[in-house]
C-alpha cells in the first residue's frame, strides 16, 4: 500500500504512546519534585531567534524548516521550532524576566530536516532549564535531575560524559587564529570534527601537546582535571578560570557519588553552550544532553541572566524501554448488548456511564468480536429478572445479575 | 534508448548554439527564433532536446525528466544549496560564462566590504533572484536579522531605497559602478556547465554525447557581450536623492509590458522621460514633481507595494491575485482597472487527452491515468487555489519561470497560464479546458498609504488622471 505519511515523519501508535507517556510522566514527576514548573512554547518562532552567533551553527540552520507565514509579505521568516532551549529563553524574556530565578520544564517536539528521510524529522524531547542559576551548583542540580529521571525509567546502564564548552572555546582562542578562521574551526568542532583543532597550527608547541592530551584522555574524577591544571600553568587566564569551574562541578559530583566520564569531545553541536556540557549515552546512542548557556539571554535581551539546562530525547529512550509498557494500563470491562435495539443500547450506555463513574474502564462492544483480553464481560439483555450476565474472564465464571448495584458489588469483591 | 538534453534560452543561447555547432550534435536549428521548443538531433536519432528557461533546467535534470542539461552555475547552486541531495551532477564547465554572482550594496549606503556590513546591527533587507543562495549567504555569514525578497528580475534597481543588499549576477565591476552599486563579495562565477542526472549517468550510456561535448571543451567559446555592457552605461534620469524626496512612489513594468504601459500613460497626458527605455533607465521622470518612478518586474510589484516600498504600481490583475492568494491580509488593493493588456488565465492540457473540462480530467485522475497530476505554472498560488477549489487530488505543482507551455505533454499534464488569443497554446497542441479569470493591467495601491491624508490626496489625483483616459 502507498505510504501516505510524509517522509521523515512518524506515527505514535497506542503502544508507542504508552511508552511515551511513561517517559513524560516520569520526567514530569521528577521535575515537579525539584521545584520546576511546566511551560509550553508555540511551534512557530521567528527565524532570527536562531540565527545570531552563539545560537545555532550554520550547519544546523541549513536544516531548519523556515518559511514565510500567510502575513509574511514583509519578508521575515518563521521556523518550525528547531530547538527547545532558545524558545524557553525567549519565553523567560517575554513573560518571566521579573523573576531572578525560573526553573522551567517542557515536553516538546522539535523539527530538523534529515536528508535521507529514514530518521525522524520531528523529534520529541523532555527539557529542563534553570534560568538565573549562576553557580556551578545549578549545573550539578541539572545533572542530578537527569540522573534521577533515568533511574526512574530504569535506565541504569546509561553513561554520563562531561565536557566544558568554555574550556574548549578557551583552547581555540589559544590558537590565536584570525576571527574568520576561529569561527570556521569552532563550527567544525561543533559539528563533531575535532580534527579541526589538531589541524590548526598553534603558535605554541606546548599547547599542541596539551590539546592532544586533553582530546585523547578520559578522566573519571575531578583528580583528572586537577592533573590537567598542574600541567597547564602556561595557559591563559580564561582557560584557567573555566578549568576551575569544571573542577568545582566534578568535585561536587564526586562527593555525591555521581558517576561520569570526562571526555572533551562530548559536546553537543549547539553554539550557545558556554560552560559545562554533557551528553548521556545508552547502548552507544545519545539519549540526552545539556549544559550551561550564560550568553543566550543577554544575546536576546538587555538582561544578564545566566542559565543551564538539559534535554532527554524521547525517541531513542522509547526504543530502550521494554515492550511490557505496551500492555494496557488496566484490563477493562467489555459491555455487549444482546441485540442492537434502541432499548438495549440505552441500557448499555447507562451501565457504562455507571461503571466509569465508579472508576472502572468500560468499553462498548460494537462488533461482538473484540479481543478477549478483558477482565470482565457483561452481556446486557432486553428483559427478565436478571438483565445482565457478568463473566469473570480470568476465572472463566458466569453469573446472572439483576442490577447495576449488584454488578458494582461483584467487581469490588 | 533515448537521451534527452535540456538547452537554455536567453543569455547562454548564443554561446551554446556555437558550442553545439562545433561539436556537431545535429541541432542546426537550435538558435532559430521560433516558439517551437522541441529539437530532434539530425545526427543521433536517439537524441532529442527541449529548450527551457535556464532556471528550470537544473530542476528538470534533477527530477530525471532530462538526462543532460546546459545552464549557468548560478542556477545549479541555487538548487544545490537548498537541496544538496538532488540527483544532479556537475559534469564539466563549458568554458564560457558571463560575470559573477555578487553581493552588492548601493555606493551611497556607506558599506564597502563585509566587515563593515557585519559591524552594523541592521535588519537587512536583501533582494535577489536567488533566494536560496541569499539565505545561505546570510546564514553562513551569521547575519542575525534579515529579510529576503525574492524577485523575478531587476534586483539592481532596489538598493538603496528598497533593499540594503542585492544578490545578483553581473558581468563586471564597471557594470555595477554604472548602476551605482558596489560589490561586497563575489559569491560564484556564472559559468555555463554541462549537468547530468545522477541516475542517467550511473545507468545509461551517454558516452557518445559526452565524448562529443568534451572533445571541444578546451576551445573557449566567447560570447559577444559588448552590446550588453554598453547598454548599461546610462545614468538614471532621476537620481537617487531626487527619487527619495518624492512623496508618492510608483512602480512601472519593465520588459514587454513597457510599450503598452507607456502608451497608456502618454494618452493619459503624462509626460514621461526615460520610459519606455532599452537603456537600463530604472528611474524615469515625469512632470508631476511629487511622483517618483522606478521600473521593476510586474510580478514583483504587489509584494513591493505591500511592504510599502511603493505606494502605487501598474501591474496585472493576475499578479495581484497571485500575491493575494499567498498573503490574504496583504495591504494591497486594486484601485483602477486600466483595461489594456487583456489576457485570460486558463487551464490547458494536451489535445491528446480526452477531457473537455476539469471534471472530466478529474475522472481520469480517479482512474489512475495521472499519479499524481503534474501541474506547471508561473502562477503557483493561483494554480494551487484552483486545484484545491476543484478538489483535484493528487497533484504536484512545478513552478516555472516562463515558456511553461513547453512542459506539456512530456514533463507536465496541466498548464495554468495566461493566453491572449490562444494561438500559442494551439501551436503546442494544447487545448483550454477552463478559464479561471480575465486579467488586464490595473493600478494597485497600498491601503496604509491611503490612510495618510497627504498621500491619499496625491494617489487619488494620479488615479483620476488615469481614470480620465479611460472614460
Amino acid at each position: 500500500m502507498e505510504n501516505l505519511r510524509c517522509k521523515g515523519m512518524r506515527d505514535l501508535l497506542p503502544g508507542d504512546m504508552l511508552r511515551f507517556r511513561y517517559i513524560e510522566d516520569s520526567f514530569r514527576t521528577c521535575c515537579l519534585k525539584y521545584g520546576y514548573q511546566e511551560v509550553r512554547t508555540p511551534t512557530l518562532e521567528h527565524l532570527h531567534l536562531f540565527t545570531a552567533i552563539g545560537t545555532l551553527t550554520p550547519s544546523m540552520l541549513s536544516k531548519v524548516y523556515s518559511f514565510l507565514d500567510w502575513d509574511g509579505w514583509g519578508g521575515e521568516r518563521v521556523v518550525l521550532r528547531p530547538d527547545g532551549t532558545i524558545p524557553i529563553a525567549r519565553l523567560y524574556i517575554n513573560s518571566l524576566s521579573e523573576h531572578e530565578i525560573a526553573r522551567l520544564f517542557y515536553v516538546t517536539n522539535i523539527f530538523a530536516f534529515e536528508e535521507t528521510g529514514k530518521q525522524n524529522r520531528e523529534r520529541w524531547q523532555c527539557g529542563a532549564e534553570f534560568l538565573g542559576g549562576a553557580k556551578f551548583a545549578a549545573d550539578v542540580e541539572i545533572i542530578l535531575l537527569v540522573k534521577d529521571v533515568l533511574r526512574r525509567l530504569g535506565l541504569n546502564r546509561s553513561e554520563l560524559r562531561l565536557s566544558h564548552a568554555g574550556l574548549v572555546k578557551a583552547l581555540i582562542k589559544e590558537l590565536k587564529l584570525s576571527s574568520s578562521e576561529e569561527a570556521r574551526v569552532t563550527s567544525r568542532i561543533l559539528d563533531g570534527d575535532w580534527q579541526a583543532l589538531t589541524q590548526a597550527k598553534p603558535i605554541n608547541p606546548e599547547l599542541s601537546k596539551l590539546l592532544l592530551r586533553l582530546l585523547n584522555l578520559k578522566g573519571k574524577s575531578s583528580s583528572f582535571l586537577q592533573n590537567v591544571r598542574a600541567i597547564s600553568q602556561q595557559a591563559s587566564v580564561d582557560f584557567k578560570s573555566n578549568l576551575e569551574d569544571f573542577i568545582n562541578i566534578t568535585t561536587l559530583l564526586d562527593s555525591l557519588n555521581c558517576d561520569y566520564e570526562i571526555d572533551f569531545t562530548a559536546t553537543l553541536g549547539f553554539e550557545y553552550y558556554t560552560g559545562v556540557c554533557f551528553v548521556v549515552l545508552a547502548d552507544g546512542e545519545k539519549i540526552g544532553g545539556g549544559g550551561r548557556y550564560d550568553n543566550l539571554v543577554p544575546l536576546m535581551s538587555d538582561r544578564n541572566t545566566p542559565a543551564c539546562g538539559s534535554a532527554l530525547y524521547v525517541d531513542p529512550i522509547m526504543k530502550l524501554l521494554s515492550p511490557e509498557g505496551e500492555e494496557r494500563a488496566e484490563a477493562g470491562i467489555l459491555i455487549e448488548g444482546e441485540k442492537p435495539t434502541p432499548r438495549i443500547l440505552q441500557k448499555c450506555f447507562a451501565l457504562a456511564q455507571s461503571l466509569r463513574g465508579a472508576g472502572y474502564t468500560a468499553e462498548l462492544s460494537f462488533t461482538g468480536q473484540e479481543e478477549s483480553d478483558y477482565r470482565w464481560a457483561i452481556l446486557v439483555c432486553e428483559k427478565g429478572p436478571s438483565p445482565f450476565v457478568v463473566t469473570d474472564c480470568k476465572q472463566k465464571q458466569q453469573q446472572d445479575v439483576a442490577s447495576i448495584v449488584e454488578i458494582l458489588n461483584i467487581l469490588g469483591e | 534508448m533515448s537521451i534527452k538534453l535540456a538547452l537554455p534560452k536567453g543569455r547562454f543561447l548564443s554561446p551554446t548554439v556555437n558550442l553545439l555547432s562545433r561539436v556537431d550534435l545535429g541541432f542546426s536549428d537550435y538558435g532559430s527564433e521560433t516558439r517551437q521548443y522541441r529539437r530532434q538531433s539530425a545526427k543521433f536519432p536517439y537524441l532529442s532536446a527541449k529548450i527551457f528557461q535556464e532556471k528550470d533546467i537544473p530542476i528538470q535534470v534533477a527530477v530525471g525528466n532530462y538526462d543532460l542539461g546546459i545552464c549557468g552555475l548560478d542556477w545549479i547552486e541555487e538548487l544545490l544549496v537548498k537541496y544538496p541531495a538532488s540527483a544532479l551532477v556537475k559534469v564539466s564547465s563549458l568554458d564560457y560564462g558571463e560575470g559573477n554572482v555578487h553581493v552588492v550594496a548601493s555606493n551611497q549606503a556607506g558599506i564597502s566590504d563585509l566587515d563593515e556590513l557585519l559591524a552594523k546591527q541592521n535588519d537587512w533587507r536583501m533582494v535577489s533572484e536567488y533566494p536560496n543562495l541569499t539565505e545561505a549567504f546570510a546564514l553562513n555569514l551569521r547575519i542575525r536579522r534579515f529579510r529576503i525578497f525574492p524577485v523575478w528580475g531587476a534586483a539592481e534597481v532596489y538598493p538603496p531605497e528598497n533593499a540594503d543588499l542585492a544578490i545578483l549576477s553581473e558581468r563586471d565591476d564597471i557594470d555595477l559602478e554604472a548602476q551605482g552599486l558596489v560589490s561586497l563579495m563575489n559569491l560564484l562565477p556564472v559559468t555555463a556547465f554541462l549537468i547530468a542526472n545522477r541516475e542517467s549517468l550511473e545507468n545509461k550510456d551517454l558516452s557518445p554525447i559526452l565524448s562529443c561535448l568534451s572533445s571541444k571543451l578546451a576551445t573557449k567559446a566567447q560570447i559577444s557581450s559588448s552590446v550588453i555592457a554598453s547598454q548599461r552605461r546610462s545614468d538614471p534620469i532621476t537620481s537617487h536623492s531626487q527619487w527619495q524626496r518624492k512623496e508618492i512612489k510608483l512602480a512601472l513594468p519593465d520588459g514587454h509590458q513597457q510599450p503598452p504601459a507607456s502608451q497608456f500613460l502618454k494618452k493619459a497626458g503624462l509626460n514621461l522621460q526615460g520610459y519606455p527605455s532599452r537603456a537600463w533607465i530604472h528611474r524615469p521622470s515625469v512632470d508631476l514633481d511629487w511622483l517618483g518612478i522606478k521600473v521593476i518586474r510586474p510580478q514583483d510589484m504587489p509584494l513591493q507595494v505591500a511592504t510599502g516600498n511603493f505606494d502605487l504600481a501598474i501591474t496585472g490583475k493576475d499578479w495581484l491575485q497571485e500575491h493575494l492568494y499567498r498573503f490574504p491580509s496583504s495591504p494591497v488593493k486594486e484601485l483602477l482597472d486600466l483595461r489594456f493588456g487583456k489576457v485570460r488565465i486558463v487551464a490547458a492540457i494536451s489535445q491528446d487527452i480526452s477531457a473537455a473540462n476539469i471534471n472530466e480530467l478529474k475522472l481520469l485522475i480517479q482512474r489512475g491515468k495521472f499519479a499524481p497530476l503534474r501541474v506547471v505554472s508561473e502562477y503557483i498560488n493561483i494554480a494551487d487555489k484552483y486545484l484545491r477549489d476543484n478538489y483535484v487530488s493528487p497533484y504536484k505543482l512545478i513552478p516555472t519561470w516562463g515558456a511553461s507551455e513547453a512542459f506539456l505533454p512530456e514533463d507536465a499534464d496541466l498548464l495554468i497560464d495566461n493566453a491572449q488569443t490562444g494561438k500559442t497554446l494551439a501551436q503546442h497542441n494544447l487545448k483550454v479546458i477552463d478559464v479561471l479569470f480575465q486579467s488586464a493591467a490595473c493600478l494597485i495601491g497600498n491601503k496604509d498609504s491611503l490612510d495618510l491624508p497627504d498621500k491619499k490626496e496625491k494617489m487619488e489625483i494620479f488615479a483620476q488622471i488615469l481614470s480620465a483616459r479611460l472614460s
